[in-house]
């Protein structure tokens, strides 16, 4: 164990974010009822995989500069723990909007054919599909140094492409999803006070927890890049 | 606008406000209280918890484990 504070600090937070997540009073809002308190996990998703994608696309530039291998290890793990913090969001996602969003009127086909057509739904999943094929792509090449190359200029492009997906074309077009008129959760205006007590906590502890796996997955990768040397 | 014309303009805007007090007769959301009231909250609280406590505690002793590794490695 190294440099273990901030190890500390993600586990206070995260057990503070299930007790105030459960407990602390929320506004009492129609259709959204309890479910409201899903802000304190299912947003913390999107948020921890926007902040790793980021710190894999430093990382990616940091190799670029450098030709430094271990940088390269670094993006990529990265991003696979992004991408499973994405995963997550959109899979919480979808069993949020099925009792908030669906119609119980509507025959449950009718009602998934209207939510299917979500444009911030769509976008998630083609961000999430481009950071796959950055995943094949980098894994595919034997070549360590090329690997470590394309796998970065890659990562560069599935990062730019986040912007237009995930964060531009829902607020273009018609969405049920909250958070089109600015950034959703972060304004003041939409997100109770009450609330932000414990969401930012909790955006802080998910976020360190994914980074404390990531640096788990760097650390054996580098094992193993080693024993192949020897 | 004369006076009389004035109270009844008052007098309508008045009665307008009041129907639609009697329409919106405001729609409580239905919150969890009962849960809260008999304590059984805490249960699920304490079931989450020990699910997360028991992954944190995976995710330390794999990374002890890691750092063993590294140790022998060096």
């Amino acid at each position: 164990m190294h440099k273990s504070w901030w190890k500390i600090a993600s586990v206070l937070l995260l057990i503070y974010t299930v007790i105030g997540g459960f407990l602390f009073e929320v506004p009492r809002l129609l259709a959204l009822e309890e479910t409201i308190r899903n802000l304190y996990f299912h947003v913390c998703m999107w948020f921890g995989m926007m902040i790793l994608f980021t710190i894999s696309v430093v990382h990616s530039v940091r190799y670029l500069r450098t030709f430094n291998l271990k940088y390269d290890i670094y993006a990529r793990q990265y991003a696979a723990v992004g991408i499973v913090m994405g995963a997550l969001g959109y899979a919480t996602g979808a069993i949020w909007m099925s009792y908030t969003w669906a119609d119980p009127n509507n025959p449950t086909f009718q009602s998934f054919a209207a939510l299917a057509r979500e444009p911030k739904l769509i976008g998630a999943a083609i961000a999430l599909l481009i950071y796959l094929a950055y995943m094949v792509l980098r894994d595919s090449i034997t070549d360590m140094d090329k690997k470590a190359r394309i796998g970065a200029v890659y990562n560069i492009f599935a990062y730019a492409m986040l912007f237009p997906s995930i964060w531009i074309l829902p607020r273009v077009m018609d969405s049920l999803h909250p958070g089109r008129e600015g950034n959703p959760a972060l304004n003041t205006s939409d997100i109770d006070s009450k609330m932000r007590l414990v969401f930012y906590p909790a955006v802080i502890g998910w976020t360190l927890l994914g980074v404390w796996i990531a640096t788990l997955k760097i650390r054996l990768t580098i094992i193993r890049e080693k024993k192949m040397m020897q | 606008m004369s006076i009389t014309r004035r109270i009844a303009m008052f007098c309508m805007l008045g009665l307008v406000t009041l129907t639609s007090y009697a329409q919106g007769a405001p729609q409580e959301a239905k919150m969890a209280d009962m849960m809260r009231s008999n304590g059984r909250i805490y249960v699920v609280v304490a079931v989450v918890l020990t699910i997360l406590l028991g992954l944190i505690l995976y995710v330390f002793r794999l990374d002890r484990k890691i750092t063993k590794l590294e140790k022998e490695n060096r």
